[in-house]
Formats: structure tokens, sequence, C-alpha cells
């Protein structure tokens, strides 16, 4: 326990050193002048200080405050690791379709591959008495082959198999990636809008206001999601709402069961803040209240939301994949990651056989989720001026 | 103090009422046409008079009458416990949560009472030892349960223990004994098919309750009284299991308070996973059929039952720590 608060302080005080440090040279530098140059030394003191002086600053690296978060996020392997992952998979969804013009292994989103595939074999024994009365067994062999190859082993022109449809797997990971990584990025940037208005002003005007707001927040938080989804879903195909943009307003409709933690969250910052000195001091200068929101209190703000958009990027994506698991999503040849898991819903003789069409899913879903966890995580610890960790 | 529970009451009404109006606009938004061309070859599959059906429906959502008052007569009829019919189970709502909730309960509650039990200890241990083994354990397997989905944990735990090792069944809760198995026989029958969807359900929830038993335990560590008790001289594990631990287990019974409504509704996706005839798997396979009513119905249960956590937790609260101040 003392070993670590040793070590936090120690973190804290970098720059501080680098300066005692540097002083220290300074005198190091002075010593070694004789006594005979002393009454010439002094005259010249003065000069050669404000020399060193501009040395000093000049050595010490005054780190701006986004520099300085970029340091400590940058310091810390869990959260680079994730900011690497998130390009890898952002590179892979994005630039890996281009590929198709030069690989046959990529395929396009729904392009069924209309060779023969495998050959379904029907081998079926049925039995008859022939004229002697005894049992005899024929066998009927039929094997035909098909109009498409679905379910696909994995093959140089299918790195990873094909599915039900005769879809490749590896291809419509890319499109899927495409969809996952980036809806979460409208959800949650509508959430934190809604969120920032009404919890800015529930936590700053107070009163009814706050009352009032808290207590749809409250309504809000008891909304099952899953189940209103589905409904929002039927509602959606009973207004005719096709595909991408059914996908897109279910997100939308996602924010606007989503705002109400981050207004809480908002609300419980702004509290604080708004008793703070500096906010005194607005007061007493007599900044308009729009200046005094925006520019004083939201910028302060915006370290938890940073971090908090960051960690519901991860959720995002994990409800996209529950929501097209249980087949609330788009259709078929739409790729979605919660697209592709949904063959889990099938009958386990079915997907037990073909751990190629489930498992990279799974596998990408995972990775995303961690690595926007940790680069959340890591900016977290670099926003904290205490520096926990 | 009655005061206090009073107020907290009258507030999750309000609370509820909220929901129940955002719930019923929901059903006033969807065309009735539409209900009736999608479900007509499902009521003709069981055999039920479309016409009869439809007009029952209207009626009981108030889509005959105005927004306003179509709302209270449908609140009217939630009141009395009434929540509708399903079309998929043809029969009471709340009959078919009633009846499916009990198995639910069981699975989840002992879920529940594992996590505790493997939580609680290991999370003081890391708390003491920080940075030591258990206190990675805890960070890694807290990391596992929120990236993790179920379905797809799941889908490897079949896979890997179900089909290649044939260790557990696949799915169901019995398999098919002979009639004149003993009671002990069929017991274990069913908690060797539970094995796997409970140790799936601790699994990917043990590591965040471990660090938030860990991040108790540590602010209770740092308080004056624990450095009083080392102070006065006492041995190390009497300052932690004596005066700290006690302290640590407040936000844990409030916590454990609050879950415990939420076990009642069902894990949709474990069950479904596993064929656990449960109120989630019921309510799955309404979903799947597009059983408005019936997914209505489960929507004010678990309305209902979280709100019922949120107030039995601020209630816990306020019994288990006499510092909280009840007038607020």
């Amino acid at each position: 326990m003392e070993e670590k608060e040793r070590q936090k302080r120690a973190e804290e005080l970098l720059v501080g050193e680098e300066i005692s440090n540097l002083s220290s040279q300074e005198g190091a530098e002075k010593r070694p002048v004789s006594e005979e140059t002393v009454h010439i030394a002094e005259s010249v003191a003065a000069l050669e200080e404000e020399e060193e002086q501009e040395h000093l600053e000049d050595r010490v690296k005054m780190l701006s405050p986004g520099a300085v978060v970029a340091k400590r996020f940058f310091r810390s392997k869990l959260s680079v690791i994730g900011l690497i992952t998130l390009i890898v998979l952002f590179v892979f969804s994005f630039a890996g379709p281009l590929l198709q013009f030069v690989t046959p292994a990529v395929w396009g989103q729904d392009e069924v591959d209309r060779s023969p595939g495998k050959i379904v074999e029907i081998n079926s024994p049925y039995e008859y008495d022939d004229i002697d009365g005894n049992d005899q067994v024929a066998y009927e062999y039929i094997a035909s082959p098909n109009a498409f190859n679905f379910d696909g082993p994995i093959s140089p022109t299918h790195l990873l198999g094909t599915d039900k449809n005769g879809y490749d797997v590896l291809s419509r990971l890319m499109y899927g990636g495409r969809i996952s990584l980036t809806l979460g990025f409208v959800v949650v940037i509508l959430e934190t809008l809604i969120g920032i208005v009404l919890g800015g002003l529930a936590g700053y005007f107070g009163k009814w206001v706050d009352m009032l707001i808290m207590r749809i927040v409250d309504i809000f938080n008891c909304i099952p999601q899953l189940p209103i989804m589905l409904i929002i879903s039927y509602m959606l195909d009973a207004n005719n709402v096709e595909a991408m943009s059914k996908l897109y307003i279910m997100m939308a409709m996602l924010t606007l069961i989503g705002w109400a933690g981050v207004a809480r969250m908002v609300r419980g910052q702004i509290l604080y803040l708004r008793e703070q000195e500096y906010m005194m001091a607005a007061e007493a200068t007599g900044l308009s209240l729009w200046r005094k929101l925006f520019k004083h209190l939201l910028p302060n703000v915006l370290p938890q939301l940073i971090v908090s958009m960051t960690l519901g990027l991860g959720g995002i994506i994990l409800t996209e994949a529950t929501l097209g698991y249980l087949g609330l999503g788009v259709p078929d040849e739409y790729a979605t990651w919660g697209n592709m898991i949904n063959v889990l819903t099938s009958e386990v003789s079915y997907w037990g056989q073909y751990p190629n069409q489930w498992v990279p899913v799974g596998i990408c879903i995972v990775l995303a989720v961690l690595a926007f966890n940790f680069v959340g995580d890591g900016l977290r610890d670099a926003f904290d001026p205490k520096m926990k960790r | 103090m009655v005061k206090y529970i009073i107020k907290r009451i009258l507030l999750a009404i309000v609370i509820l009422l909220g929901v129940s109006v955002i719930i019923y606009s929901l059903v006033r938004m969807m065309p009735v046409d539409f209900i009736t061309t999608q479900f007509s070859d499902q009521f003709a599959q069981n055999n039920v008079d479309i016409q009869a059906e439809i007009e029952r429906l209207k009626v009981f959502y108030g889509l005959n009458d105005g927004i306003i008052e179509g709302y209270f007569k449908w609140l009217g009829k939630m009141l009395q416990g009434d929540l509708g019919n399903s079309f998929k189970y043809s029969d009471k709502v709340s009959t078919i949560i009633v009846e499916n909730m009990g198995i639910s309960f069981g699975i989840a509650f002992a879920a529940l009472i594992l996590e505790f039990l493997i939580a609680i200890p290991l999370g003081v241990k890391a708390a003491t030892k920080q940075y030591g083994v258990v206190d990675y354990t805890a960070s890694v397997l807290a990391m596992i349960g929120t990236a993790l989905p179920t379905f797809f944990f799941a889908a490897i735990c079949i896979q890997l223990f179900s089909v290649q090792l044939d260790i557990f069944p696949v799915n169901g809760m019995t398999s098919t004994l002979p009639i004149d198995a003993s009671g002990w026989t069929r017991f274990w029958d069913v908690i060797w098919h539970l094995i796997l969807p409970v140790g799936i359900m601790v699994f990917l929830s043990v590591g965040s309750l471990m660090r938030y038993t860990r991040t108790n335990t540590l602010e209770v560590l740092n308080a004056d009284y624990i450095r009083t008790a080392r102070a006065k001289g006492l041995g190390e594990s009497k300052v932690i299991y004596k005066h700290a631990f006690r302290n640590t287990l407040i936000p844990l019974v409030t916590l454990l308070a609050g879950t415990l409504p939420g076990l009642f509704s069902g894990a949709m996706i474990t069950e479904q996973m596993f064929g656990i005839e449960g109120i989630g798997l019921k309510a799955y396979e309404a979903l799947k059929a597009g059983d408005i009513p019936f997914i209505m119905g489960y929507n004010m249960f678990l309305a209902i039952l979280t709100v019922i956590g949120t107030l039995l937790a601020d209630l816990m609260y306020a019994v288990v720590d006499p510092r909280v101040k009840l007038t607020k």
C-alpha cells in the first residue's frame, strides 16, 4: 500500500524532478568560479542569471494539459494495446473489402458462391418383401450437386468457409465490422447530446426542474431494454421501414432509452462543479448564463463524458450483437456481426458442426468490446489528476 | 422511517405510471390491421376465432376509445392483475408468468448464492493482498465478464463440454430416466443439467462482484477505526475479519436486496441457449412469434421488479447502516 502511494507520488512529481535536476546543475557550474574574479563576475552576474533563466525555460518542457493526458495514456500498456486492436479492426473492416479486386478470397457482402460446392449424399435404405416373403433391404443412393456452395469448408477461396446462404464468412466479417463498429458512434453521440442538455439543466437549475428531469430519468431506467426493442422492431415492420434504415432507427430508439445514465452523470458533475470557487468568480464577474454553462461548466464535465462515451461504444457493440442474436436485426443479405452470430439460435447439431461460422465473429465482438474498454479505462486514468491506478 | 417508506412507495408508483404511459403509447402506435394480417395464420393454427380475438384485443387495449380514455381503461385492468391474453400460449399472461418464474428464480438464485460465496472471500483477499495473484484474477474475470456475450460463451462451453467432451448434456432440464428411477436419481439428473448454465452465469458475473467487494474493502481499510484497531495491537486477521469485514458487508447486503426481485425476470439468453423452460425462454418464444400482449405484460412485470429492487436496496441501505438519515 505504502509503496504504491510512493510510486504514485513519484509519478506526479516527474515534471518537478526535472526542474530540480536542472537547478543542481546550475549550482555545480557556479562553484568553480574563483574568488579573484568574484568582483568582476558580480557585475556580470545579473546578466548571466538572465541567460541561465532563459536556458532553463528552454529545457523544462511545459506540457499542455492535452499533452499530459496523451503522455499518461500512452504510458499504460493496456490502453495502447486497445488502441492498436481498434485500428487493426477498423482497417480490416474498411480496407479489407477493397481486396476483392485483388484476390479471389474476398467476396461481396451478398455475393453468393454459385459453384456447386460439396455434394449432398442421400443414402436411404428401404425395406420390402420379395416374392418369397423374405425381408429385403435396398439402398437408394443419390448424389446431387448443389445450386450454390453453402456451409462450405475452409478453402483457398473461402478462408473461413461459407454460411448457409453461400456467403463468404471472412468477407462478411469485414462488411459487418463496418456497420457494427460505427453504429455505436451514432448511438453514443446522440445519447450524450440529450444527456448533456437534460442533465445540465437538472444540475444547474435544481429545484423543480431537477425534480422533474430526475423522475423522467428514473422512469427510463425502469424500462426493460430488450423487450421494448422488440416492440419497436415490430412497429417498424408494421410501418414498412426497410433494411438499413430500420437498423439505424432502432439504434436511435436505443439512445432514447439510454440517455438517462448520461444525464444522471452530467447532473452529478454539474452539482459538484457549481459549488466550486471558480464558478463563484464567474458569477461575480456577471457572465451570461450561456457562457457560464458552455464555457465554464461543460468543458469540465467533458473528460468524464469522453470516458463514458468510449465505454459506451463497447456496450453498443454488445447490444447490436444481442439484438442480432435475437433476430431483431436487418435481413440476411446485410452483414452485421449481430446478424452473423444469429446462427447460434439454430439447432446445436447444426452450429456445432460449423464452428467457422460463429467463432470468428464472436472473437471479433469480444476483441472490439475489450479494446473499447481498455481505451476507455486508459482515458479515465489519463484524465484523472490524482492518477489513480 | 415510516414517512420515508411511504414517500418512496409513492415515488415508485409515479415511476410505474410513467413506464405504463410509455408502454401504452407504443401499443397505440401500432396499426391494428398489421396485427390482424400478421397473426391470422397463427390464430388459424391454434384454432382461435380470429375476429373474436382481434375484438378482444381492441377492447383490452381500449383501441376503440380515445387515447386517454383507452389508457385509463387499460390501466384499470392492469391494476386488477389482468395483463392480457397471450396469442401464442392461449392463456392469461399473468398465469404464464407465475407458472414459469419459479424455475428461473431457482437457477438465478443458485447462481447468485454461488457468486457471493466465491466473490466475497476472494474480493477481501484481493484487497488485503493488492496487486497479488487474486487481485489480477479478479480484474481479468471482471474484464471477461463485461466483454464476453453470454450466447458466445455459452456456445463455446456447449461445443467444448457437451459436443466434444460429452461430459454435460447439450440442453434441457431432464434426461429420459427409467420410470422407477428414485427421487435422488431425478434430483441429481436435474443438477447435472444445470451445472453448465449456472456455471456460465456465475463465471460471467463473479469478476465484477469481486472488484466491487475489493473496492469496498479498500475503502474500509483506509478508515480511522482500522488504524485504531491496528494501533491497539490487534492481530491482522482480527482487524480484517472482525472490524473491516462487517463494514464491507453493508454495500453488499444492499446490492443483494436490490438484485433479488430481478431474479424472477429470467435470463432470456442463457435459458434459450440451454432450453430451460423458464420465464426467459417463454418470453423469447413469444418474442419470436410476435406475441405482443405477452411482451407488453412481460415488460410491465420487469418494470415492477426493477422498481421493487431499487426500493428494497434503498430501504435496506437505511436498515443496515445506522448512519444513514432517512429524513431526506
